[in-house]
């Protein structure tokens, strides 16, 4: 599968083209170019996406399985860019189940994203860099998922970070955009500090950076090797025990901290300053499952030497998913909404993957359930909550505002986008022949077989789920219309290059969802997820246990009917009196539990005056000083010297002769 | 007699090839006279010189040899070094289109393009000599036709003024270096460089003071070429008064071959153990000296090729610091050092050319505010700059490092600390340029202009350079392929160990 090395090639050719090139010709006009630019983008994200499908069509279906069913990895390129004596670093394309899934989720979206914007965008300064970025983005998260090696994956990790940063402050005219980005790139820049050390200790003890080639986990054998080489002593060996699982904590804070987990959450609802396609493509489908990913990618490692320090993911996972989704109760800025939304549901994928637990071949595969149910997630979680941005955005451009309360009764005005954000609701409140019920379903499922207590915390963070979101679709295309607002700027269905996607994606969402979920009643193996992602790789099919299934259900259920009763009708008497009965609790959740403030008063008050400053006046007055006087120095013994060269031949000859004599006294002595 | 081993000496005879054919077309199509234009132009030169250079880019699988009983010697690398003098000589002729279209210069075109070629010729003798007599010759072929192009533009009062403090003070060099080589024949009674080594350790002369004075002559001579401090002092008034594009040719390729020379000649002739220690002494103070007081002068020039003649001075002090040793890695890093110092200073000197061509601007203050006017020219002189400080991601950076390391390794822990210290001054004065063409304010920047194609051609070669040299490990790893130093050599010949061509070996 040699052509897979143009799904990087082709986004990085059309960012360099579109960035460097200047295409505003000047018969043309403004519109010219930019359709030239967004043409170009599109067009090249195209062919990107026909060459994923291509190759997940060969991959899945033409490629012989091993033995016992797994499918085989394969690295159609593979070359060593930096050798550091046996450690390597390579740069290298990787096809396993869960980077072919991943090519299919990022190409989709992007290529979904990439037409959207042609009328979200439309006429907007800087549209050609506005394309320029999505190539760039494209290529890194391309590049992040492809990965043959951590350390290639910590690159693309590095450039999607970057294009995350130029994106968010495209608007770089605004203080809220220009404060987001940074506030963006400075707090995941943090977390991968974390990853990196994270890194460099585990190639320094197991010699391999290298996932997984040929159907036996490498790097695993460099652990392996490691551990083995140690077992002299009980004291060495528990310190080869705790490394491992040390360097993969501090991989997770990386992953952490892209992924948006609590604590490191503070950059993502900022984030939505951005224009609203790229918080669908960046912020919700694809850069912030990169600690998803990464865990996953990780995962033999994790289980086969550090099962127990998994439970850190799922603690960290649990409560993020129950505080993002306590915090989506009470915005009401749509786009924040769906921020913390996205926050709560890739909680759900790291908890799913905390409660995985060890065992081998066919077995891995049930005690490891979370692990595909976590993949499953990301890919329907991936497709809807796109379409639910993509939806906010259509929406926002009709309105011209984020804010909950100059809409209401839209479903009116722009029916795709009403239908469409509903099949998406539907589908993250887990209802039945809905994409979001199959996976979250499973996540549940796996996390009951973990613990029932976490099972229970989970389910209750998806009925929060279900009546947030319902809170919001209600509070949108229902509830009081704003006709102060509307009357004079009637809201109007967005154009066809915007609802296209909308369509799109939610048939993709119904689709998968019919077929996962009757699929999953009837023992369908083909409909299965398992059947492509496992854990062990062995092909794997899902039974819904009628139990769960019902009982979430019903929740579901009965979380929508809540929202509607409470928040359907013109007036909402209900939630006026919930507002009434625990102000300040609303006002806590309205201000996000006030974890901006603490990181303010931390870096302001404690980082910055008590540490800074004085280092700060350190710096300024004892070091520029010392630095002062040498560069001062430096120039009175300049003017001094200056004599020497004077111009004369005769001098010159005799310095010459000088230097001659005093080096061969050097010499001689 | 074996007329085969005139196949030894393919780059000097296609030299040679080169220089009659040019000699012959100056002869017949020479400039015009009715509308004073020359008939024939960079054009030619620059083909022929660049057929010659693809001819000897790849070394010959054989390896090391040796024609007329050991007066011409040959290595690979020797023909490595060859190639990147024939190409810097080659980016040369693009830069000096312009300067050779003047009204004056047109019917001189064809003597530049001779004398050069012959100077490059002497260095190619001199680089591949076996023999003291034969290194003599080629060093003056080299050297002599040097002081005819630095006073080239000869109405011009400080051009000869530069030629005639040149060529004195080389007479001057020339004498001391012919008197060095007489006090090494006196004490070993032979002028073969595979002899003498053979001879000292035979008389074991090594301590000899008469032996170390001849070695420290020769050192003063080569550091003249080089123009290491204290030999220096013709460096700064000829590079200022000789035309800009000669500048070039001697800051970079009349000092490159020059230390690569000492190199060869020091690890073959002066080899012996205690005779190491000396020149690792000399070259000690002489390093320290150069890199600190080019700096310290470097700081205060206005005038841009003054300016140059003391960063030059400073380069030609880390140049020399992978001689210390001799090693293998040290000859690696020198000839690299010497590629990437190449690209970088003949494309600083390339837009230096075409900013004086096109509007007479020389100094400092006359480049205030260049961006403005001439945002690619500025640009393309930054990277140059700061390829020659060593700012990484560029070459210079690279060679840098690598010269640093090899001289490290070697154990000059503190002279590698001094360096480094001086690379700190040197960003100072190589940023003061950056600062003007970018911050400080004029009205009236030099007016803005068509770069012609040649100039254009020798910029794009020169950046190529400094920008993927190197990114690309290829250059170093194909150098240190056919390295070889004092901890490589096969019985006392230099004639490295490892396989010599990597492509075609088997």
């Amino acid at each position: 599968m040699s052509y897979t090395l143009f799904i990087l090639l082709l986004p990085l050719i059309s960012f360099l083209l579109i960035g460097v090139v200047d295409l505003d010709i000047p018969k043309t006009g403004k519109v010219w170019s930019h359709k030239v630019a967004g043409l170009i983008g599109t067009a090249s994200l195209g062919i990107v996406t026909i060459l994923s499908y291509m190759t997940a069509y060969q991959y899945f279906f033409c490629t012989p399985r091993l033995a016992d069913g797994t499918l085989p990895t394969l690295v159609p390129y593979n070359a060593t860019w930096l050798p550091l004596g046996d450690l390597h670093f390579d740069l290298g394309i990787l096809l396993d189940p869960i980077s072919v899934m991943m090519l299919i989720v990022i190409s989709t979206v992007s290529l979904m994203v990439h037409i959207y914007s042609f009328g979200y965008m439309h006429g907007e300064r800087g549209f050609q860099r506005y394309y320029a970025y999505l190539s760039l983005f494209t290529m890194s998260m391309l590049g992040l998922v492809l990965a043959t090696n951590i350390f290639q994956m910590y690159l693309f990790w590095e450039l999607v970070g970057v294009s995350s940063y130029l994106l968010i402050g495209f608007y770089y005219t605004t203080g809220p955009a220009i404060a987001a980005s940074k506030k963006a790139f400075i707090v995941t820049r943090f977390a991968d500090m974390f990853f990196l050390v994270g890194i460099l200790i585990f190639g320094y003890y197991t010699q391999s950076f290298n996932f997984s080639f040929a159907g036996t986990v490498e790097y695993a054998d460099g652990a392996a090797h490691f551990i083995a080489c140690n077992p002299e002593t009980a004291l060495i060996k528990n310190a080869a025990m705790t490394v491992l699982p040390l360097s993969l904590v501090l991989m997770f804070i990386g992953g952490a901290g892209k992924s948006a987990m609590f604590p490191l959450h503070i950059w993502l609802p900022d984030a939505m300053e951005g224009p609203t396609p790229v918080s669908a493509l960046i912020h919700a489908a694809t850069m912030v499952v990169a600690g998803v990913f990464q865990i996953a990618r990780m995962f033999p490692i994790w289980i086969e030497y550090a099962p127990q320090t998994l439970s850190v993911v799922v603690w960290v996972g649990a409560f993020t998913a129950f505080y993002a989704a306590a915090v989506a109760c009470a915005q009401s800025d749509i786009k924040r909404v769906l921020a913390f939304s996205t926050i709560s549901q890739i909680a759900f994928m790291m908890v799913a993957l905390g409660v995985c637990l060890p065992g081998h071949g066919e077995h891995l595969n049930h005690s490891s359930l979370g692990y595909m149910a976590s993949m499953f997630h990301l890919f329907t979680h991936a497709m809807f909550k796109a379409c639910l941005f993509l939806g906010a955005g259509c929406i926002i451009h009709a309105v011209h505002s984020n804010e909950m309360a100059m809409m209401g009764g839209l479903r009116k005005y722009m029916p795709v986008t009403h239908w469409t954000f509903l099949i998406s609701c539907l589908a993250i409140a887990g209802i039945p022949f809905f994409s979001g019920f199959s996976s979250k379903d499973e996540i549940i499922t796996a996390c009951f077989e973990y613990s029932p207590w976490c099972g229970a915390w989970m389910t209750m963070v998806a009925a929060m789920t279900a009546f947030y979101m319902f809170r919001l679709y209600y509070g949108i295309f229902w509830g009081t219309e704003n006709k102060e607002a509307h009357a004079h700027h009637t809201p109007h269905e967005a154009p066809w290059t915007m609802t296209l996607p909308l369509i799109v994606l939610s048939v993709i969402t119904v689709g998968t969802g019919v077929f996962t979920t009757l699929g999953g009643f009837l023992d369908w193996k083909w409909a299965s997820f398992g059947s492509i992602v496992s854990a062990s790789g062995i092909p794997y099919t899902v039974h819904f246990d009628p139990t769960i299934a019902g009982v979430s259900t019903v929740i579901a259920i009965c979380s929508i009917l809540l929202a509607t009763w409470i928040f359907k009708g013109e007036k909402q008497p209900v939630a006026d009196k919930m507002y009434a009965a625990a102000p300040r609790l609303h006002r806590w959740a309205y201000k996000r539990f006030y974890m901006d403030e603490v990181y303010q008063f931390i870096t302001h008050r404690i980082i910055f005056a008590r540490v800074s400053t004085p280092i700060a006046w350190f710096d300024r007055h004892i070091i520029d000083g010392f630095f002062d006087f040498l560069a001062w120095g430096t120039h009175k013994t300049s003017h001094l010297i200056k004599g020497f060269q004077n111009g004369s031949v005769q001098t010159y000859a005799f310095w010459f002769l000088l230097g001659a004599i005093l080096l061969f006294l050097i010499m001689l002595f | 007699m074996d007329y085969s081993q005139f196949l030894n000496m393919q780059a000097e005879l296609s030299l040679l090839a080169v220089i009659v054919i040019l000699f012959v077309a100056d002869l017949f199509m020479c400039a015009d006279g009715k509308n004073g234009r020359g008939v024939y132009n960079t054009c030619l030169p620059v083909v022929l010189l660049t057929a010659h250079t693809l001819l000897n880019l790849c070394p010959s699988c054989q390896g090391a040899g040796e024609a007329f009983g050991g007066m011409y010697q040959h290595t690979p690398m020797m023909s490595i070094v060859k190639s990147i003098l024939a190409v810097g000589t080659i980016i040369t002729f693009l830069m000096a289109h312009k300067w050779l279209s003047r009204p004056e210069n047109l019917v001189k075109q064809g003597e530049f393009y001779l004398i050069t070629l012959f100077t490059l010729l002497g260095m190619y003798f001199m680089i591949s000599s076996g023999h003291f007599l034969m290194f003599f010759i080629g060093l003056e072929t080299a050297s002599i036709p040097m002081a005819a192009t630095v006073a080239f533009d000869k109405h011009r009062y400080e051009s000869a003024e530069a030629s005639a403090k040149f060529i004195l003070l080389a007479l001057f060099s020339a004498a001391l270096l012919l008197y060095g080589i007489s006090l090494i024949y006196g004490s070993t009674g032979t002028l073969y460089f595979n002899d003498i080594a053979a001879a000292v350790s035979f008389f074991n002369s090594s301590t000899n003071p008469v032996m170390l004075l001849g070695l420290l002559l020769f050192i003063t001579g080569m550091g003249f070429k080089i123009s290491l401090v204290p030999f220096h002092l013709w460096t700064a008034d000829t590079y200022e008064g000789a035309p800009t594009v000669v500048t070039g040719f001697l800051s970079v390729i009349s000092k490159g071959s020059a230390a690569f020379v000492l190199f060869t000649v020091l690890i073959k002739v002066f080899g012996a153990q205690d005779l190491v220690y000396a020149w690792d002494q000399a070259f000690l103070w002489i390093i320290i000296a150069s890199i600190t007081i080019a700096n310290l002068f470097a700081i205060r020039q206005k005038n841009l090729k003054r300016f140059m003649a003391f960063s030059a001075i400073s380069q030609a002090g880390y140049l020399v610091l992978g001689i210390m040793d001799g090693t293998a890695q040290g000859m690696t890093s020198l000839v690299f050092y010497l590629l990437v110092y190449m690209v970088a200073n003949l494309g600083a000197f390339a837009v230096l050319t075409v900013v004086e061509e096109n509007t007479g601007g020389i100094t400092m203050d006359s480049y205030n505010g260049l961006y403005k006017s001439n945002p690619k020219l500025a640009f393309l002189m930054t990277l140059c700059l700061f390829s020659l400080a060593g700012i990484p991601p560029f070459a210079g950076f690279f060679s840098k490092f690598f010269i640093f390391m090899a001289a490290f390794k070697a154990g000059w822990h503190w002279l590698v600390l001094i360096a480094l210290i001086n690379t700190v001054i040197s960003l100072y004065y190589y940023l003061l340029i950056v600062k003007a063409m970018y911050i400080i304010p004029n009205d009236e920047p030099l007016p803005g202009f068509k770069v012609d194609c040649y100039s254009r051609t020798a910029l794009f070669v020169c950046i190529a350079g400094v920008v993927f040299l190197g990114l690309c490990g290829v250059a170093y790893n194909y150098i240190d392929a056919f390295a070889y130093g004092l901890d490589n050599m096969v019985n006392g010949l230099a004639e490295p160990i490892k396989c010599c061509c990597p492509s075609s070996c088997h």
